[in-house]
């Protein structure tokens, strides 16, 4: 198994120490070869308008659809869950490779963004207890979900970790927090 | 603590990205669609800056709000060393981050703001290792070397990385007595210096700015350990902007692939008109304690 670390902007250097410890081999992805060579992707946190449009410059949209579509087990964080989406801020999303709408920075700018406890029932079954501490910085809000997708997490009524079959996504940075756990759940999808 | 942490998490979702200065929202839209991950609003770049040499200060709150209803993507903007006041404004604003920018007129020569008291994020600029840890025990979420902004010329800042490197680089062979000594010296607490030599970088996201005009400058502060980059006057003072723009982002992006940066480089344009440093009349990098 080597995990893509999807690597056109943002925090996906952050996800090595997780993924290190462990044991997992991982590869930074920022071309259609790249993504080639990794059996799983996580598409980070950072800037959705920078990955989209070197997603579609670099020929790798195409692709990475094909191979999300084909059961290549993706994770999506803040940005990553925006470029998953069928639909953003009402207009057709990147990716859409999970049913439901999201809104970017719905919760506000910087001075909005909170650390929140998550309770997440499904990492029970991994040997780990909430709360977990969610890192939300202009985190997007998932307005909408259609059929299949599976709320893992709520915070305060809105989905903030959901999963549709071996995609998912999270509108917080576990990446930010010593927490490995969310990788391991990850990798065993 | 909680703030501490969604602000330093906050920079590092702009890591391997280029933020830009703009002066006008036009300039704003231009760089969000040639890929930056956040924008500087600032009434004038620091080429203009310092070709009028006048006092530089905060920028007018109307031409900041405009500039953040104009794009999706994260707003700075800058204060005056110093200026706790221009920084409650700005707060107050809402913008996402507050640059303390040596490039506008020092506000108070002998202390920086006192970030810790904010909610809304800083980021400062170091010239070394004392500087940087300073402004990190000071409240900044974010650093970024200081170059000489406005002067085209990557010089300043590939000094200011090689300094930082050096002497965290030399954190490692020294004994306790050393660290104290190196703590007391750069006026920090011994604690900063310990986490500081356990990473081997500054433990918080540090950027290069100061004198990027070029794609291969923004390549080569990448391959030096940079986070990111910030372009300045780079930008809007080269003949074709918004293809510029775009070949910085995607240098930041391929920095380690030659083959691809030549591609990138090809037919840009002239870049900004870059200047020596013997030639400067006022040397913004020394402004700050």
């Amino acid at each position: 198994m080597v995990v893509g670390l999807l690597g056109l902007q943002g925090a996906f250097l952050d996800h090595i120490r997780h993924l290190d410890a462990l044991g997992i081999a991982h590869r930074i992805v920022r071309d259609p070869d790249g993504l080639q060579q990794v059996s799983r992707l996580i598409i980070p946190g950072g800037e959705s308008t920078v990955m989209d449009k070197f997603l579609l410059e670099f020929g790798m949209m195409e692709p990475l659809r094909e191979r999300i579509a084909g059961g290549m087990p993706t994770w999506g964080i803040c940005a990553g869950a925006v470029l998953l989406a069928e639909t953003v801020d009402g207009r057709p999303g990147s990716l859409r490779a999970l049913p439901m709408s999201v809104i970017r920075n719905a919760y506000g700018r910087q001075l909005a963004s909170r650390v929140r406890p998550i309770e997440v029932p499904i990492l029970e079954a991994l040997g780990r207890h909430g709360p977990f501490s969610g890192v939300f910085i202009r985190a997007p809000r998932i307005s909408a979900l259609g059929a299949g997708v599976v709320v893992h997490a709520r915070s305060k009524a809105d989905p903030v970790f959901v999963q549709r079959r071996r995609v998912m996504a999270t509108t917080f940075h576990p990446e930010l927090t010593s927490e490995t756990v969310f990788h391991r759940y990850f990798i065993g999808l | 603590m909680h703030r501490e942490k969604v602000n330093k998490g906050f920079a590092e979702m702009f890591k391997n990205g280029v933020i830009m200065d703009v002066t006008t929202p036009e300039q704003a839209r231009i760089a969000e669609d040639a890929g930056a991950c956040a924008v500087m609003a600032l009434e004038r770049v620091p080429a203009d800056i310092r070709k009028d040499g006048q006092v530089a200060r905060m920028s007018d709150p109307a031409m900041i709000e405009a500039i953040m209803a104009a794009v999706s993507i994260p707003v700075m903007a800058k204060v005056r060393i110093g200026h706790f006041m221009e920084s409650r404004i700005l707060e107050a604003l809402g913008v996402d981050f507050i640059d303390e920018s040596e490039v506008l007129t020092p506000a108070d020569e002998s202390r920086h703001v006192d970030k810790r008291g904010f909610a809304v994020p800083f980021v400062c600029g170091a010239r070394n290792m004392g500087e940087g840890l300073r402004r990190i025990h000071e409240g900044a979420a974010m650093l970024r070397t200081k170059g000489e902004a406005g002067t085209g010329n990557v010089v300043e800042a590939v000094r200011h990385i090689r300094t930082i490197t050096a002497e965290i680089e030399a954190l490692k062979g020294m004994d306790e007595n050393g660290r104290e000594a190196a703590a007391a010296h750069n006026r920090v607490p011994l604690a900063l210096i310990e986490k500081t030599r356990e990473q081997r970088r500054f433990p918080v996201v540090n950027f290069a700015a100061g004198g990027i005009a070029t794609p291969a400058d923004a390549a080569m502060m990448m391959a030096m350990g940079m986070d990111g980059v910030f372009v300045g006057s780079g930008i809007f003072k080269s003949e074709n902007p918004a293809r510029t723009a775009s070949a910085i982002v995607r240098a930041v992006i391929h920095w380690e692939d030659p083959g691809k940066l030549a591609d990138i480089s090809r037919n840009l344009g002239a870049a900004m008109i870059g200047q020596e440093m013997a030639q400067l009349d006022v040397r913004m990098a020394g402004r700050g304690i």
